[in-house]
Order: structure tokens, then C-alpha cells, then sequence
């Protein structure tokens, strides 16, 4: 167990260095002149030279990848405005746009989507496997069609028109208002700011867990073992909650791991359309001023999270299912 | 024999929509005793098992007919009074316990929550109830194998788990539905043997569904023949296995290699068991059987037989003298006097 772990950190450290390989490759070799985007309209020739000097972006590539990993594992210096900014590790660069250093701009903008995904995952796990396995006890009813049909709707409508709708008739009238406050300041208050985000995200997404929710629980209902409990004399609703619930996780969970780059991108929708100043708002910033060191730690840090993300799912594998052995 | 059976089914009919898998069957089984029930697969030995636990989906399943269990009828018993009863007076054992456990919870935790349903003890206490049971089935290292999961057992020792569990709460009445078809034949007579031991220990009454008749010579006090739904031939097994009546129970004996003789002479049942959807006229074994023309005119294609015969020994066939029949034509394939009871 632990060496697959060790084994599996050490792959998902190298996915993540060949991101931030290819994303620095991409953005080395971009038709924008970065020095320019950074030094705006009306800018002289000899101002650009001395930018590009500063920054090292006319080094050779791989001496400025040096560069860049060197500053995320032990800090660098920039010289900014003719004022040297120490920038500490893990350095993902200093935004001249903004004047300040990238990984101070990230750590604001990171506990907001972490939150909103978080947030919706929890809904859209609940209200999916719920409604999944609700419907599948009762399949073929009028109950179950109305939770399919329901499912299909709700899955067939474009997720920008319901965050749309919802933020501009739920929240701030039904749902409170949508903002970010840190958790750390005032929990309540940070999940009631985040409730209309986490209720559109999670609910929409959640119509497909309750597709796949229901058909892994036909499925596990209908094995053997559901009979064998039954014949132990347990109650209904023990069975089909705790014996064929359990065994219809695994496959959501399947489900789960594939669609957090799915959650992420919803994230970043949902933050700009509620206004919130997430990781989503600051690379949708950052792309259209072309604030080059934002774009890359955006990148490296989103990498980052789906790296983990799944290795936490693998692992959660062996957690949920005993037969999975991890060599 | 003055014993009030403890299990008593009378003239069950279970039905799929237009299928009808038993049909007019009845049986008892007092404490202390073991019916075997044989026939080839699909004849509705499981249909029947089903009914008498309660188990079939009401809402697929017509059942009529009586089942008793103890003296409180089953057959449209009220759902929370069923559950009373599964697991604690009555219970069973399922032909696969690969597929028939719980693959995602420890052994342990499936036999105590098996004696939590009907005993309101503490989780530490119903597990070391559950360490017990599974050490009397004979598992080895009993209290370290309670966090193993299934996966983790032979083929043997998970069917034990599964006896384990049906034993948790000491049952008046045992139901094993082959319980040794999906072992190793190895372990098949070890399996047998746990269940006969039991039964004796405990004095319940044991239900076993086979198709082995060998497995009925070893543990059954009565066999009960099942063909296309309904019972063709009854009684104790001395009998049956003795002088049977029945030309389809004459087909089992011939086809069982440890009974025939010689490989040779080994005359497996021609055809096929009927399409429950199209059952056949008449008697339903016409079709395969060797001896209509015996009876005359079209009388096994036209008119069932009916259940007959004196005490506990009953026969469905229409043949006049089928002991002759059976002495004369059976009899020297299988080898001399009663040598195939083994
Ligand atoms: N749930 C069910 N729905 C429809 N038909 C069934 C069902 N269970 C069993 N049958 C049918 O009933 C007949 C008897 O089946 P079963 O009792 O399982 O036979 P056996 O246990 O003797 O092999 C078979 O033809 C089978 O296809
Ligand atoms: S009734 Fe006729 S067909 Fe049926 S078993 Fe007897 S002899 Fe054979
Ligand atoms: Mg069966």
C-alpha cells in the first residue's frame, strides 16, 4: 500500500512537470510577445528590451524552464518597476499586470473553487446516488420515470443557461446572495454565500449520477446476495440502502473520478457568471491580457488538483472495494 | 412416525406471468428430519424453496397453495412478520456462496448483522456470537477470519460462511439449495457431512435441493422427485432409492455413474426437461418416457397422472405394475438387489 502510494506520488509528480513542461513550451512559443502585453499600449522599443532582459525571456527555453522550476521549488527574485521582489517557494512567478507575485494572486483565488467544487461535488454525489437509488427500488413506477425523466431534462440543458438563470433569479432572492467569504472568518456565512453555486453546479451535475446511480443499483439489486440478506430477515430498507447501495458506489465513484475535470470547468463557469473571484475569474483575467505567469501557475496548479484528485480516487478504490489489490 | 411437521407445504402453485414452475406441490418435514428434493435443473426446486422463505418479488410471483413453517402460514404472510421469521426460524443456504455474499463486507459483520436482525445485542457481543458459529462450521482461526472478506476464503470454507450465517440464530428449519453444486467434489462430502452433523445437533428440519442422488443417499430421510414443477414420486429414501416408481426416477438412477455398475451401461435420461411455457399434455414426462406404449392407447399423452399410492409413499404414473417393471428392466443395469443404495 505504501509503495503504491509512493509509486503513484512519484508518477503524479512527473504528470505535473510535464505539464508545466508543455505549458511553458506552449506559451514560450505563442505568437504574443509577452513583454509587450506586459508593458501595454505606447510602449517604447528600449522599454520592451529592458523587460525582456528582466524577465530572462530572451535566454534560451530551458534556461528559463530552469529558471521557473528553480523559483517553484526555492523561491527567486524579480525585479519589478526597478524594486527587487523576493519571491519565495513555491514561486509560479510575479504578475507585472497586477504587481504582485502569481502564487499570492492563486492562494486568494484557490479556497473559492475549491469550495464551489467541493461544495457542488457533495450535492451532486447526494442528490444523484439518492435519487439514483430511490428510483431504482421503485423502477418502472411512476416514481422512477419522474426521477429519469427529470434526470434527462435536467442533463440535456446547456449548464450556462441554468447558472444563468439561477444567478440572476435565485440568487439574492430565493438563495442568498452569491459571494465568497473564507471559511476560517465565518463558516455560515460561507456557505450561504456559496449555496446558489453549489445548488446549480451540483444539482445539474447531478443528473448523471442519478442515471448511473440507478443503473448500478438495478444491477446490484439483482444479484445474489441481495436475496441473501433478505433471507437474513433484514428490513427493506437495509437492503437495498446498506447492501445494494454499498455495492453500486464503486461504479459512481468511477464516475466521480472521471468528472472532476468535468467539476473543475463547471467551477470556472460558475464563478464568472456569480461574480466570485475564483481560480476560474483570474485565468479568464489572465487570458485576455495575456498575464503570461498567471496563465501558467493557473495551469500548473489545475494540473495539480487533478493529479491529486485522482490519486485520491485509485486510493478510495481500495477503500471501497476490498477486492482491489494495489501493487 | 406421530411428529407434527415443522415445515408443511400443501398444494403450492407458484407462477412467473404464464409461467408456472411448481405446481400442486406438497411435502412435510418434521424436526429432526431431511427431505432431499431432486430433479434437473429447472424443474422448480428453487421456485418452491423461494416460496417457503417468502422470498419470491410479490409483484412478479403468484403464489396460492399453503406453506407453514412452524404452524404460521407463509403464503401471504404480512411483509414485517416474514422478516421476523427469515433468518431466525427459518433459513437458507444458497448454491453459490461466490455470488451469495456480500463481496463488499467482512464475513464477520454479514454473520452479526444476520443475529443483530433478530437479537437486539451489542455489535461486540453479535461478534463473538459470529466467531462461535463460524468456529462450530469448522473454519479454522475463527476470530482472526471475522474481518476477512469472501474473496478471501476457498470455495469450501465460504460455503461454510454462508452455513454459518444461516445457523447464526439456530433455525428450526434449514433450507440448502445445493448447497455443494458449486464446490469442489472434493469438498462436496465435507459440506454434506456439516449439515448432517448439524441437523442431528440441533434437531431442526432440513430441506436439501439437489440433483445428485448420491447426495440424498448420504443425508436424506425422504426424497421427494421433481419433474416439470410438480412431485412425481415421494417417500423415505430407503424406498425410493430402493424400488422406485417412477420411470423418471429410474432415469436419474441409470444416469448417476456412482450407481450404474459399469460406465458402459450409463443411459442418460434422453431429451430435454419441457419448456415451462409449453408444458407437454398429459403426463409431462411423456415425451422422454420409455413406457407409454406399456400403459395403452394415448393415455400418458392425454390424462396426468395422478399422485398416488399408500402412506408416504406416492407415485404419479399411470403404469400398472411399475415395481415389476423396475425389478425386471432396471434393476440389472444398475447392479444386483439393493447395491446402488449406497
Ligand atoms: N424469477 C423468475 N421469473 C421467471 N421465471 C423464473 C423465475 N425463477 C425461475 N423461473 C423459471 O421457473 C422454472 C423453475 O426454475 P427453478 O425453480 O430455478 O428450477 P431449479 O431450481 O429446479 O433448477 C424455470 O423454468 C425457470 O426459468
Ligand atoms: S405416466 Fe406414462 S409417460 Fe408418465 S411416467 Fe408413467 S409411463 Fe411414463
Ligand atoms: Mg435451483
Amino acid at each position: 500500500m505504501l509503495l503504491y502510494v509512493l509509486r503513484r506520488l512519484a508518477s503524479a509528480v512527473s504528470v505535473v512537470v510535464a505539464t508545466m513542461f508543455a505549458g511553458f513550451g506552449l506559451f514560450f512559443l505563442a505568437p504574443t510577445d509577452a513583454a509587450g502585453a506586459i508593458c501595454g499600449n505606447n510602449c517604447s522599443a528600449e522599454r520592451i528590451a529592458h523587460i525582456r532582459a528582466s524577465l530572462g525571456l530572451d535566454e534560451p527555453f530551458l534556461s528559463q524552464f530552469g529558471a521557473y522550476l528553480t523559483g517553484v521549488l526555492v523561491g527567486r527574485t524579480y525585479e519589478a518597476g526597478g524594486v527587487v521582489v523576493e519571491c519565495s517557494a513555491p514561486c509560479l512567478g510575479f504578475s507585472y499586470q497586477l504587481n504582485q507575485p502569481v502564487t499570492a494572486l492563486i492562494a486568494d483565488a484557490l479556497p473559492v473553487t475549491v469550495s464551489i467544487v467541493a461544495g457542488a461535488a457533495t450535492v451532486s454525489l447526494t442528490v444523484g446516488v439518492l435519487t439514483g437509488a430511490f428510483a431504482a427500488r421503485r423502477r418502472g413506477r411512476v416514481a422512477d420515470r419522474v426521477a429519469v425523466a427529470a434526470a434527462l431534462g435536467l442533463g440535456s440543458v446547456p449548464f450556462f443557461v441554468v447558472a444563468l438563470i439561477s444567478a440572476l433569479y435565485l440568487a439574492g432572492t430565493v438563495l442568498p446572495r452569491a459571494e465568497h467569504i473564507p471559511i476560517s472568518e465565518d463558516p455560515l456565512g460561507w456557505a450561504a454565500g456559496l449555496l446558489a453555486p453549489w445548488l446549480t453546479l451540483g444539482v445539474v451535475s447531478a443528473a448523471a449520477y442519478t442515471r448511473h446511480a440507478r443503473a448500478a443499483m438495478i444491477e446490484s439489486l439483482g444479484e445474489d446476495y441481495i436475496r441473501t440478506a433478505r433471507a437474513k430477515g433484514l428490513s427493506e430498507r437495509r437492503v437495498v440502502y446498506r447492501h445494494g447501495l454499498r455495492a453500486a458506489i464503486t461504479p459512481v465513484a468511477t464516475l466521480f473520478g472521471m468528472d472532476v475535470a468535468f467539476q473543475l470547468t463547471g467551477a470556472l463557469f460558475t464563478e464568472a457568471i456569480f461574480g466570485l473571484p475564483g481560480l476560474g475569474v483570474l485565468t479568464l483575467r489572465a487570458f485576455a491580457v495575456f498575464d503570461l505567469p498567471v496563465l501558467m501557475g493557473a495551469v500548473l496548479v489545475g494540473a495539480t488538483i487533478l493529479v491529486v484528485m485522482n490519486l485520491v480516487v485509485d486510493i478510495a478504490y481500495t477503500v471501497l472495494d476490498p477486492r482491489v489489490r494495489l501493487t | 412416525m406421530t411428529t407434527t411437521p415443522y415445515l408443511a407445504v400443501r398444494d403450492l402453485t407458484v407462477a412467473f406471468g404464464d409461467v408456472r414452475a411448481v405446481s400442486d406441490l406438497s411435502y412435510a418435514v418434521p424436526l429432526g428430519r431431511t427431505l432431499a428434493i431432486v430433479g434437473e435443473s429447472g424443474s422448480g426446486k428453487s421456485a418452491a424453496a423461494l416460496a417457503v422463505m417468502g422470498l419470491h418479488d410479490p409483484a412478479t410471483t403468484r403464489i396460492t397453495g399453503s406453506v407453514t413453517v412452524g404452524g404460521a402460514e407463509v403464503v401471504g404472510m404480512a411483509p414485517a412478520e416474514l422478516r421476523a421469521l427469515r433468518g431466525s426460524r427459518a433459513a437458507m443456504v444458497f448454491q453459490d456462496p461466490q455470488s451469495a455474499l456480500h463481496p463488499y463486507f467482512t464475513v464477520g459483520a454479514q454473520i452479526a448483522e444476520a443475529y443483530r436482525a433478530h437479537n437486539a445485542v451489542s455489535r461486540r457481543a453479535a461478534r463473538a456470537h459470529a466467531a462461535d458459529v463460524l468456529g462450530r462450521v469448522g473454519i479454522p482461526a475463527a476470530r482472526r477470519r471475522l474481518d476477512d472478506y469472501p474473496h478471501q476464503f476457498s470455495g469450501g470454507m465460504r460455503q461454510r460462511v454462508m452455513i454459518a450465517m444461516a445457523l447464526v440464530n439456530d433455525p428450526k428449519l434449514l433450507i440448502a439449495d445445493e448447497p455443494t453444486t458449486a464446490l469442489d467434489v472434493t469438498v462436496q462430502a465435507q459440506i454434506l457431512d456439516l449439515i448432517a452433523d448439524l441437523r442431528r445437533e440441533f434437531g431442526s428440519a432440513v430441506v436439501v435441493i439437489t440433483h445428485d442422488l448420491g447426495v440424498v443417499a448420504e443425508i436424506a430421510d425422504d426424497v421427494l422427485v421433481m419433474y416439470a414443477g410438480r412431485c412425481v414420486e415421494r417417500g423415505p429414501t430407503r424406498t425410493v432409492l430402493g424400488a422406485p416408481a417412477h420411470p423418471y426416477t429410474w432415469g436419474l438412477l441409470e444416469s448417476i455413474p456412482v450407481v450404474a455398475e459399469k460406465p458402459a451401461r450409463l443411459r442418460p435420461i434422453p431429451g430435454s426437461p419441457p419448456n415451462p411455457r409449453t408444458p407437454p399434455t398429459g403426463c409431462a414426462f411423456h415425451p422422454r418416457c420409455r413406457y407409454p406404449e406399456r400403459v395403452g392407447d394415448t393415455a400418458c399423452r392425454d390424462r396426468m397422472p395422478e399422485l398416488t399410492g399408500d402412506g408416504d409413499r406416492l407415485s404419479r404414473c399411470h403404469l400398472p405394475r411399475p415395481d415389476q417393471v423396475f425389478r425386471a428392466e432396471v434393476l440389472p443395469l444398475l447392479g444386483t438387489g439393493d447395491q446402488h443404495v449406497r
